[in-house]
């Protein structure tokens, strides 16, 4: 350690700065000293949003040379449909990560998700597409696990269960809609699940979910009846990853963010200046406000141009594999840093014992966190099976959970708890989905470069996490 | 003289054929510092287990201002208004001072969380314990000090408004200036009226905040004694004799217990 740490003076929190008696709450946040908090907070150890965003722009970099077509409004409107599914679960895996635990069957969850949602479609009701001995046990083990997860004192990840039990039973997962809402609803049980023999029980998430990722791959073939289904046909599911919103809802969709982002902070800078608590400066709120929002228009404004190479048909608009990923950032955000469960599923990365010690259901938290994952996952398989315009038989498999935790990790969510945003998993997805695109748009690149430059990519991120770790320790 | 706040009488506890805590009898009164003073192994951290209720009494009585009461888990005690500040803290790291006072017992508005209320409260509290040393309540714990933390770990006990405040060696780990604060601190809880329970191996700390001393000896109260009636050198003997001069427990007892 090269920081002595003084015992004997309580050294003032920085150095410079008027320190105790509360100073800088009384003081408002301008923007010179909110960028000085920034720089700060960069070298104490806190990383934040950084190396995804240079990751982006090094990227972009590099991929400009290999092809011009890379910056093009086309290639760039495709990388949300070819991500969102990494995006998605590494939403879920954020709330496992930040309790510190890891879920490594996120991927084939999915998969097998994804996989009862299609053979479901294709055979007009899951009855009729499965033998009845796994639909059977499919539904024994959902009604179980709302009867566990009720026990576990968990009510919205049970009702959802539930939902997709009444589903099943009564054949109208022959619907696209609700079959898809049936295989969030399976993700959801296995989640209690995995909460349960992690939380209650007591096994290590590793070992858990290993075990459930091996599992899984063979319960996708009993699922696919070891034939692959195509989804090209079902509209809705086809569209998720390929369909964009029409121009005018794309500008909706952009306004209802920007301006209920720039409402929310107003606000709640003005009454907190009012109530005379620390607080950003007007300024500073609507400067930050704006930068966003110029950048949401600008980008909507180029997405709702043909961005079509070929004549015959018009592709404009956002696409949902954007939107939705986006609105449920924001809705996950909400929930972490707005709620008591999301300041005491922190608490808990941070601090079991404390978190237990302040009365806190530890138990409830972890069952919550891994049932949202998931129930995440089982919605990333869907995308997947939406890209890849099918459930084929290695659905999930393979490298998509790594590629998820990678997301995560990239975008600055620590594997040691406690640290993370729902915003990383979609900036590291982005980081994580353009070195295939890239690499693509020049065939004689082969795959081989794609994996190493993921492994570098993944390996960097992490040994900022990790020395940024040491630095935050160290200079306490 | 006011009557205990706190007061336990005829407490037993054994785990299995081990008897640790033997008729233990201890009052807390409010406005002064009770210091529970002992060797390791003498029964302390049991005691206080006993009465935040972790561990349950096998026998003896617990009394709340005058009331007998029973505690058989931790939030009851904390109902009552006796709160335990740990030696390892229990603070988050990764999260602000404000978020660690009210972990766990977030003031809500429609469900959500009502921040500014609890900055607010926060720094109340920080302010009437004359705390001067922390800048702003939306610091990370993890940026504090160890005289700081061991401030915010205290503070979030008296947040509630509680009546009786256990601290568990509190200056183990401090500096000189720190352990200097920190006492203050336990000085002006007690000047506010709290009854606040010491559990120290510092003699110096000892002789200097705490109005009595209650040494325990093998599981046994030795004495409970005045600190401006007694002296450094007898609490010690207390504590490794189990007796000193005409004070302390039979010499029968005491021979018998080594």
């Amino acid at each position: 350690m090269t920081t002595t740490r003084d015992q004997d003076t309580d050294r003032p929190a920085d150095p410079g700065r008027p320190a105790g008696n509360f100073s800088l709450d009384v003081e408002r946040r301008t923007v010179p000293a909110a960028l000085r908090a920034y720089v700060d907070r960069l070298r104490s150890g806190e990383p934040g949003a950084l190396p995804s965003v240079l990751g982006l722009v090094v990227l972009a970099a590099i991929f400009s040379q290999v092809s011009d077509k890379f910056i093009s409004t086309y290639n760039i409107g495709n990388l949300p449909g070819q991500g969102a599914y990494i995006a998605i679960i590494a939403l879920g895996l954020v709330f496992v990560l930040l309790l510190g635990e890891i879920d490594l069957s996120a991927g084939t969850t999915g998969g097998v998700c994804a996989g009862f949602a299609a053979q479901a479609v294709f055979s007009r009701g899951l009855q009729d597409g499965v033998s009845g001995l796994l639909y059977g046990s499919v539904l024994v083990f959902m009604v179980a696990m709302v009867v566990l997860g009720l026990f576990l004192k968990s009510i919205s990840g049970p009702v959802v269960v539930a939902v997709g039990v009444v589903i099943a039973l009564t054949g109208q997962d022959s619907h696209v809609l609700l079959a898809l809402v049936f295989a969030v609803a399976l993700g959801c049980a296995v989640g209690i699940f995995v909460g349960w023999l992690v939380a209650a029980v007591g096994i290590p998430s590793f070992i858990v979910t290993l075990a459930l990722f091996l599992a899984f791959q063979g319960v996708l073939l009993f699922a696919l009846k070891s034939q692959p289904i195509g989804i090209n046909n079902y509209n809705l599911w086809y569209g998720l990853a390929h369909d964009n919103m029409t121009p005018f809802w794309s500008w909706v969709f952009t306004l209802v963010v920007v301006v209920g982002y720039l409402a929310f902070t107003v606000v709640k800078s003005l009454t907190a200046q009012r109530a005379g608590l620390a607080a950003d400066t007007l300024q500073l709120v609507v400067v930050r406000g704006l930068s966003l929002a110029a950048i949401a228009i600008v980008l909507t404004y180029l997405a709702n141009q043909n961005r079509n190479t070929n004549t015959f048909k018009t592709i404009q608009g956002l696409p949902y594999a954007a939107t939705i990923p986006i609105a449920l950032m924001i809705v996950t955000t909400l929930a972490l840093t707005k709620t008591p469960w999301g300041r005491h599923l922190y608490a808990t990365g941070g601090n079991e014992e404390a978190a237990r010690r302040a009365g806190i259901d530890v138990r409830h938290i972890k069952v919550t966190a891994f049932t949202l994952n998931s129930g995440f996952a089982a919605l990333g398989g869907i995308f997947l099976a939406s890209n890849t315009g099918g459930a084929q038989l290695d659905l999930g498999a393979g490298n998509i959970l790594l590629f998820a935790v990678a997301a995560a990790v990239i975008g600055g969510t620590s594997l040691f708890g406690g640290r993370g945003k729902p915003r990383d998993a979609l900036l590291g997805a982005l980081v994580i989905v353009m070195i295939p695109n890239g690499i693509g748009l020049r065939p004689n690149l082969g795959v081989q470069h794609q994996e190493v430059i993921t492994g570098a990519v993944l390996l960097v991120a992490a040994s900022v996490d990790a020395l940024s770790r040491r630095k935050s320790l160290s200079g306490r | 003289m006011p009557d205990p706040i706190l007061e336990i009488r005829g407490v037993n506890k054994s785990f299995g054929p081990v008897h640790v805590l033997h008729d233990i009898d201890l009052a807390v009164y409010p406005g002064e510092v009770t210091a529970l003073v002992g060797d390791n192994g003498a029964g302390k951290s049991t005691l206080v287990k006993c009465i935040a209720g972790i561990n349950s009494l096998d026998s003896g009585t617990v009394s709340f201002e005058g009331t007998p009461v029973t505690l058989s888990d931790p939030r009851d005690a904390a109902a009552l208004g006796i709160e335990f500040v740990y030696q390892d803290l229990a603070l988050a790291d990764n999260l602000d001072i404000t978020q660690n006072m009210f972990l766990g017992r977030e003031i809500r508005r429609f469900g959500f969380l009502a921040d500014g209320e609890m900055e607010r409260k926060a720094r109340e509290t920080l302010a009437s314990l004359s705390v001067r040393t922390v800048s702003s309540v939306r610091q990370s714990v993890a940026s504090l000090s160890g005289g700081q933390r061991q401030t915010v770990a205290i503070a979030k006990a008296v947040l509630w408004n509680s009546k009786v405040v256990f601290l568990d060696e509190p200056t183990a780990a401090l500096g000189v200036a720190q352990t200097r604060q920190v006492l203050d601190l336990v000085r002006r809880l007690a000047d506010q009226g709290l009854g606040v329970v010491l559990i120290s191996h510092n003699m110096n700390d000892v002789m200097e905040v705490a109005d009595r001393v209650a040494a325990l000896f093998l599981g046994r109260i030795a004495a409970e004694v005045l600190t401006k009636d007694s002296s450094t050198t007898q609490i010690v003997e207390l504590i490794t004799a189990g007796r000193s001069g005409s004070i302390g427990l039979a010499p029968a007892m005491a021979d018998e217990s080594i």
